[in-house]
Formats: structure tokens, C-alpha cells, sequence
């Protein structure tokens, strides 16, 4: 979720570049990232990058949509629509009209396990962003009319995303159905009965829980040398206080021991469509040793048109126009692991279900050959490097991660730890993951239409 | 890989200026051994390069009952060319890492290619291939058609995408541009791979095209890539491109009734050529008024005051053949007609009363310091040495921009407002079940 469409779309991008699902890779040879804490406990990380005189200025809280009391649900992502309401020294309404009179744009996003705040600007305005920014960290002000007004912007938003648009309500569905304790099966934009309720008292009171620099990340990457950043960031956030963050303690996942299936007939539904999704580790979460194995299992199984599900359902057999598996290894609890079809016209859903089970069973069975696991690895390995050529990549990568469990070494050694896999490990993965009993299918489907 | 081509050093290469902000980075025209011209911005500190072209035409040349056949065409190229199949063709694709597109728009038939330094050489052969030797083999044809046809089915509900294409059709009827770029289910049904072959042979024409490069290779190694990817298309074709066109629907409501909360709206008139001396004047006043996000009059008066959207945007359109001023809004069913009352009433006010200098001065510095925020990526800079060639707005362009931008007076903007701003006359289409409107006719 984020404050504004522009930056939904650079996000999309980013996940659009490692398509196959993989955490954000890095290397320490790529990234070169330098690293710093403040003694107040905030980190600080600096990727320099020298092409072009501007530079990204990120922070990171670690909270985010999983983390909001129970009955609250979206006060992290209204919280962040909040947070460009004023302090005392810039008035109401006023953070990004600054920001755009110094050439620079700015933004916010939501997720489950992170808030970001960020500006792109000229590196001589630097400081005055990170100024800015430590600045709303600890005073930010929020008046009754600001709070309310702010609240039907984030119900329109939440109608542009999900009411407006009958397969986001089945994506909202189909995860509450899979997380049964965890809060991930909550929307982060929230549901509606409960934004609609959301209140000045909500939001402060989760702002002074949660945003303080023990509880934040700076990342800055572009035209800056990383012993100058260090210097604004003790100039600016170093006095600020500690303060007392509870940690992130969520209710987990009980053991998931029954398929589920979730249909849903919509007047406003005109192509059907056949999601699964089954509970899956990360890096941090879960049987841990399987994520980056399975990142190449869910490349080779549906990452392309080279990939198993493409060649068999799309190619061979013609029952999906698309179809394919996603993957993402970053998260600070379990995840998913998602397959999805488009039937052709004219084609039974029930027909193509019935297909996928059989790749996915072959696939389980008797793996992938060999050519296939370096054919996969060369293209996430190659991310890697393309992740490099966006100046507003790096930040998110390390944000995301760190906001996620991993450490800065984790992210350097994405790569070793892809060259490293072996075709057991990809295998056992697979078999530890695609369990039907921890699934949830999902069909989408016009009025009338039957589902089995 | 080798490099059969890399000790042939006869390109004309003429470096001309271009210190983007920090003064290392210069725009290179480069002129192949054969002819064929590119702009190149050479960065090797990352060992990748992007390539991004374009053809005028595109879209615009489809025979309107085969509408869709370029989009067609772009899914196709890389789906079997020269020695490979469809699936060898993937394949080598990913074993190279990568990555080739290409799209048909309404005034361009236009293509992108990334690869890795190392693979660069095997990359523009791919490309070569794609543009010179496709197959269009059944299976693939059918494939594709599937695909986009499942897309054009799914859209058929999309309120966005309904808002779009009745907009388009009312303002644009009777000329290719009214069409949607896509095509119809029947449209798409009907296309046959010789249309394809027919099209492409229509298309792609050296005349006619324009290339940017960025990134980790050199002039003198760029030039004879050129020749051997776009050397043996035909020098000139014969296309009817379309006539001139100014829209049609001025003043009208339309109103698209579907169960949905928010209703989705999208509203636009005439607007200006790139090439009209007033452009820098509407750049900057559509700035201020709806193209700043955050700090947009429509903005704070739609979203910040009123909480009655979370998305309200204006921005210019000049397409080859006409010149569009559009804008959108959602906004649930019971407060469209107040959101379009606030738009309809900012728009006039602006006309009337133009900006204040405080919102030139700021538009200046925001359009002119956040430039530098476009150079960020390789692929980024690419697009945009297609777009200055393909606008003829000169090599030094990025040297001048922020005069041309400095230069708007606020007499300027008080005459283009007048030209621009005309809050009656916009054609106005609305999907989804708001309260009190019905079609104006």
C-alpha cells in the first residue's frame, strides 16, 4: 500500500525484475553497502553510486500491517498517509510541497513487515530531507479535521484496490483463508468496517509505540560518500531518544492439517482465473534452509516460458492463455508459495486444476534436469547485476531485508548461497512445501459459473 | 563471447556537450559504417547496457478489421526467429539472461532489449533475428491470440480500462486512434500471420527509426552492432500514416453504468503539439494545476480538503496526430458529481485567475531539479534519448531544458490557460453507478 499510485508502480517493477520470487538478491561484491549505528540504536546504510548527482533517502520503521493490536486493522498503512500532515516547524500539508520546491519527490509504502519513507533529490539537499525526516520521526502533529479527512482518502484507496476489483477481494479471501493465527491473512490497507473506525487516538498511539530511531533503518544510496551520510545521520536522527518498542511478537501459524478452497462468482468477473497458494518458509521463518532452493524451484517449475507449468498447461496441453508460480523468500514470518492459471476460452477450470496437479506430482516426482537449474540460476544471479542499474533498487532491497529478519551479510551473500544450491536441495524443497494439507485454492469465476 | 566487430573502427562519431549534472556522463550521436544513426550514453561502471528503439507508425497502420495486429506482432517476434523455435528462442533468452520486448503503440511500433556486458554480442543477434527472421509458427500465433484474447475478456470489466477505450471511441470516431491500440475480440480473431508478415513488412523501416543506447560499450563498438541488427531492414516503405485529427465529444457526459463502489472518471479536451510554442507554458501550468501529485491544485482541493479521492491527475498528451489534454479521478458513487463540480470549478478558477508566482517559481524548480531524477537507470536514460529524438527537440536538449522551462512568464501562462483550460467543453466519461448523472446528449 502506498500514499500514492507512482510508487506502487516502482515497486511492482522491482518484484517484476526477480519474477521468479526470490528474496531482493544482493552481494557484497555488488552492492558494496557500508554500514553504521548510531547509539541510539538506529542503522545506517549507504550504498554510493556515482552516475547521476542525486541520491535515494530512505527510513525504514520496523512495523508494519502484521504488527497493528487486534480490531485496528490498517493503522500502519493510515499512519503513514498521516505522517505527511505536519510538526511543529513544517506545517500541515506542507512535508511534500517542500520536498517538490527542492526538486525532489517523495512517497511512503506500506507492507506487512515494514513502513518506508523516502525522497529522491539533488545529494546537496540531503540534508535537508534527512532533516525533515527526523524531524516527523518524533514530532509529528495531527489535528482531528487532518485525521478524518485523511481517512476517506484511505477508503478511496481501498476502493481503487479491492472493492472496485473483484479478483483483489478474492486475493483478500484467499489470504485470510491461509493464515489462520497469523496476521498476514489481515489486508494491509485494513478491512473496512475497522479503517472506517480508525481514530486520532489510533494512529498516535501506534505512532509513539513504534516510530523511534531504535526501531528504524537509513538507507541512502546515490552521489554521496558513505562517511558523509554517517555525519548527517549523527547530526540529525543522533539526538534523538530511544525509546521502549515492544518487540514483534505475532501469533504464529497453527499446523495446517486441510486443503481449503475458496470460489467466488462475481457479476463483475468476465475471465476466470485458478489461483493455489501453500504456506511457505523464508529466509527467516520456517524451515529456513529450503528459501533460496525454493526460489530455484519456483523459477524452473513456473518462472517463465521456459518453465515446466508454461511449456505443459500453455504450450503443450493449451488449457491456460497464462500460468505460472511465484516465490518470494524475504519475510519476517512463513510466506507463500503461489501457482496460478488464466483457462483459455472455452477451457474447464476444473480440467486445468486437475493439469497443474499433474505437473506439480511429475514435477515432485522427478524433478527437473540439470540444464534447467543452470538456465534458472543464471537468470537470478544475473538479477543481481541488473538490480544494480536502478539507483532506487539497492535501497529497497536492503530496507526490505533488514526490515525482514535479514542482516546485511545475508543480503551480500544472496548470490553465494544461489551459486551454492544443489538439485536435491531444490527438490526437497519442493517435496517440504507444496503440501496440498497447508494450501488454499482459489477459483475466480463469472456469475453462474460452476466451480467444483 | 566473441567480438567478430570490435577492431572496425569507421563510426562517425559526433560527442556533443551534455555535462548531466555531475559533467561525466555525454550523450554520443554515433552513426554506424552503414548509415544508421543512434544516440549512445556510454556508463561502464555497470557491465550492462540497454538498448530501447522505435519505428513511427505502429499501431495506427492496422486495417481496422484485423485493429490489434502490431500488438500482435510485438508478442510474436521473439517467439521463434532464424535457427530457433519458439522454445530454443526462450530458451537462449534466459541461458544469456536477456531480456528482449517490444510493444505496438498508437504512433509507434517499439522495442527494448537488456543484456550483461559479457553476452552483448549474442543479445543484438537475438534481436536481429526477432526483427529480421520471425517465424510466426502456428502454435505460437494461436498462443498469443489466446493470451491477448483472454486479456481483451478480462478487460471487458475492467472500469478503468471501459472508461478508456469509450473515451477514445467518442472522441477519435471514424479515425484509427478511436480504436482500441489492441484490438476486439473479433478484430483479434480474425488476424492471420500473413497480416502479421504484411505489417512487419510495412513497419519496420529504417527510415523511420530511432534508437537509444546506454551503458557498457562504446561507439566504435556500438556502430557495427547497428549495422548487423537493424542493417537489413528495408531502407524506406510506404505506409499511410493517418490524417491529422482534432477530437470530437467536446462538452459531453457519458456514463457507464457497472456494480462497483467507486466510480472511475476520466475527462480530457484538446490540448497542445509538443512542438506549439506554448508547451514549456502548459508543461508548467499543467504542473501546477494536476500533473504535480502532492503539491497539484486538483490535489489539495479534491484529496487534501475534501478526502473525495485517492487519486485526481492531469496530464498533456500530444500524440502524432492530435494533442490531448486527459485527466482521471475515482471516487466512490455517492460524491462523483461533487468531485467533478471541485475539478470542473479548479480548472475554471485557474483559467480565470492563472497562478500566482509563488506556484511559477515553485513548478520551475521542481521541474527543473527533479530532471536530474530521470537519469537513475540505464533503461530510464534509454527511453529518454528516444523520446528527445523522436520530439526533434536536439542533442543539446538537456543542456537547454531548463531554460526553456525558466523562460515561462506568468503572461505566458495566463495565455496558454485561456488555450488549455476549457472546463466546459471537456468530454467526460464516467463508469460505475454515480449518484445524479446520466448521459448528456
Amino acid at each position: 500500500m502506498s500514499r500514492y499510485f507512482p510508487i506502487f508502480a516502482i515497486f511492482s517493477l522491482i518484484v517484476g525484475v526477480f519474477a521468479a520470487g526470490l528474496s531482493r538478491p544482493a552481494d557484497a561484491a555488488l552492492f558494496h553497502p557500508k554500514t553504521h549505528s548510531l547509539a541510539n540504536g538506529m542503522q545506517v546504510v549507504v550504498i554510493e553510486d556515482h552516475r547521476a548527482p542525486v541520491v535515494a533517502h530512505m527510513v525504514w520503521y520496523k512495523v508494519g500491517a502484521a504488527d497493528e493490536p487486534p480490531g485496528k486493522s490498517g493503522i500502519a498503512h493510515f499512519l503513514e498517509h498521516l505522517m505527511f500532515k505536519g510538526t511543529p516547524s513544517v506545517p500541515s500539508g506542507q512535508f511534500s510541497k517542500i520536498v517538490a520546491r527542492n526538486g525532489g519527490r517523495d512517497n511512503a509504502f506500506t507492507s506487512y513487515d515494514y513502513t518506508g519513507y523516502y525522497q529522491n533529490v539533488a545529494k546537496e539537499k540531503l540534508d535537508l530531507v534527512m532533516g525533515m525526516e527526523a524531524d516527523r520521526m518524533v514530532n509529528l502533529v495531527l489535528t482531528e479535521d487532518d485525521v478524518l479527512t485523511e481517512r476517506d482518502v484511505v477508503l478511496e484507496e481501498r476502493r481503487s484496490r479491492t472493492d472496485n476489483d473483484p479478483s483483489a477481494q478474492m486475493r483478500e479471501v484467499m489470504n485470510a483463508t491461509q493464515f489462520m493465527g497469523h496476521p498476514y491473512g489481515i489486508p494491509v490497507i485494513g478491512w473496512k468496517h475497522e479503517v472506517e473506525a480508525l481514530s486520532h487516538s489510533d494512529a498516535l498511539a501506534f505512532y509513539r509505540r513504534y516510530y523511534a530511531p531504535n526501531n528504524a533503518i537509513l538507507v541512502v544510496a546515490g552521489d554521496v560518500e558513505a562517511r558523509e551520510v554517517f555525519a548527517l545521520a549523527e547530526k540529525h536522527f543522533g539526538p534523538l531518544q530511544r525509546a521502549d518498542t515492544p518487540p514483534r511478537l505475532r501469533p504464529q501459524e497453527p499446523p495446517h492439517r486441510a486443503a481449503r478452497r475458496v470460489v467466488f462468482n462475481d457479476a463483475r468477473v468476465s475471465q476466470a482465473s485458478w489461483r493455489r497458494s501453500y504456506l511457505a518458509p523464508t529466509r527467516t521463518a520456517g524451515d529456513s534452509q529450503h528459501a533460496i532452493p525454493l526460489s530455484l524451484f519456483a523459477d524452473m517449475l513456473g518462472g517463465g516460458t521456459t518453465s515446466r507449468i508454461y511449456r505443459e498447461l500453455v504450450v503443450k496441453q493449451k488449457l491456460a492463455a497464462g500460468a505460472g508460480a511465484y516465490y518470494n523468500a524475504t519475510g519476517l514470518d512463513l510466506g507463500r508459495f503461489l501457482l496460478y492459471a488464466t483457462p483459455s476460452p472455452g477451457v474447464d477450470i476444473a480440467e486445468l486444476e486437475t493439469a497443474m496437479d499433474k505437473v506439480v506430482a511429475d514435477v515432485l516426482k522427478d524433478g527437473f534436469a540439470p540444464e534447467d537449474l543452470e538456465r534458472s540460476r543464471t537468470g537470478l544471479l544475473a538479477a543481481a547485476i541488473y538490480a544494480r542499474d536502478s539507483l532506487f533498487t539497492s535501497p529497497r532491497i536492503f530496507g526490505d531485508a533488514l526490515t525482514s529478519g535479514l542482516k546485511v551479510e545475508q543480503v551480500e551473500t544472496w548470490t553465494d548461497e544461489v551459486r551454492a544450491v544443489t538439485m536435491d536441495q531444490v527438490q526437497a524443497a519442493g517435496q517440504a512445501v507444496l503440501d496440498i494439507r497447508s494450501s488454499v485454492t482459489g477459483l475466480l469465476l463469472p456469475e453462474g459459473e460452476l466451480g467444483k | 563471447m566473441m567480438r567478430p566487430f570490435r577492431l572496425r573502427i569507421f563510426c562517425l562519431v559526433l560527442t556533443l556537450l551534455m555535462p548531466f549534472g555531475a559533467g561525466a556522463t555525454k550523450i554520443q550521436e554515433v552513426r554506424s559504417p552503414g548509415g544508421i544513426a543512434a544516440w549512445l550514453v556510454s556508463e561502464p561502471t555497470i557491465p550492462l547496457l540497454s538498448v530501447s528503439f522505435s519505428f513511427i507508425g505502429g499501431g495506427s497502420l492496422d486495417q481496422p478489421e484485423r485493429k490489434g495486429t502490431g500488438n500482435m506482432v510485438s508478442g510474436l517476434l521473439d517467439e521463434g526467429a532464424g535457427p530457433y523455435n519458439s522454445l530454443a528462442f526462450q530458451t537462449r533468452l534466459e541461458e544469456l539472461a536477456v531480456r528482449i520486448s517490444f510493444s505496438a503503440g498508437r504512433d509507434t511500433f517499439s522495442g527494448s532489449m537488456r543484456t550483461l556486458t559479457k553476452n552483448r554480442d549474442a543479445a543484438f543477434d537475438l534481436l536481429r533475428l526477432a526483427l529480421n527472421e520471425p517465424h510466426f509458427e502456428a502454435e505460437a500465433v494461436e498462443r498469443i491470440r489466446r493470451q491477448i484474447l483472454t486479456g481483451l475478456i478480462a478487460s471487458q470489466e475492467d472500469p478503468n480500462a471501459i472508461a478508456g477505450r469509450l473515451w477514445f471511441k467518442t472522441a477519435f470516431a471514424g479515425h484509427p486512434y478511436g480504436l482500441p491500440n489492441k484490438g476486439s475480440i473479433e478484430t483479434v480473431k480474425a488476424i492471420t500471420a500473413d497480416d502479421m508478415r504484411v505489417f512487419l513488412g510495412k513497419a519496420l523501416a529504417r527510415d523511420r527509426l530511432t534508437i537509444g543506447v546506454v551503458g557498457d560499450i562504446t561507439a566504435a563498438e556500438l556502430g557495427p552492432l547497428l549495422d548487423s541488427t537493424f542493417g537489413a531492414l528495408p531502407a524506406s516503405t510506404e505506409i499511410k500514416t493517418p490524417p491529422d485529427v482534432v477530437m470530437k465529444g467536446i462538452g459531453i457526459l457519458k456514463v457507464v453504468e457497472k456494480p462497483i463502489p467507486q466510480s472511475q472518471v476520466i475527462f480530457g479536451g484538446p490540448g497542445l503539439a509538443r512542438n506549439d510554442p506554448d508547451w514549456y507554458g502548459a508543461y508548467v501550468l499543467n504542473y501546477v494545476l494536476g500533473g504535480g501529485g502532492f503539491t497539484s491544485r486538483l490535489t489539495e482541493e479534491v484529496r487534501e480538503k475534501r478526502g473525495l479521492a485517492y487519486s485526481v491527475y492531469s496530464y498533456l498528451s500530444p500524440l502524432d496526430h492530435s494533442a490531448l489534454y486527459l485527466g482521471g479521478v475515482g471516487t466512490q458513487n455517492q460524491r462523483v458529481g461533487e468531485a467533478l463540480a471541485v475539478i470542473k470549478a479548479e480548472i475554471a478558477r485557474t483559467r480565470d485567475n492563472g497562478i500566482t508566482e509563488d506556484e511559477l517559481a515553485n513548478a520551475k524548480t521542481f521541474l527543473n531539479g527533479s530532471f536530474p531524477l530521470r537519469l537513475t537507470s540505464s533503461g530510464r536514460i534509454a527511453r529518454l534519448l528516444l523520446a528527445i529524438q523522436r520530439e526533434s527537440l536536439g542533442i543539446d536538449y538537456m543542456d537547454r531544458r531548463a531554460g526553456l522551462i525558466n523562460a515561462v512568464t506568468m503572461k505566458d501562462i495566463a495565455r496558454v490557460a485561456k488555450r488549455l483550460l476549457q472546463p466546459d467543453n471537456l468530454l467526460v466519461v464516467v463508469v460505475g453507478k454515480p449518484d445524479g448523472l446520466m448521459d448528456s446528449k
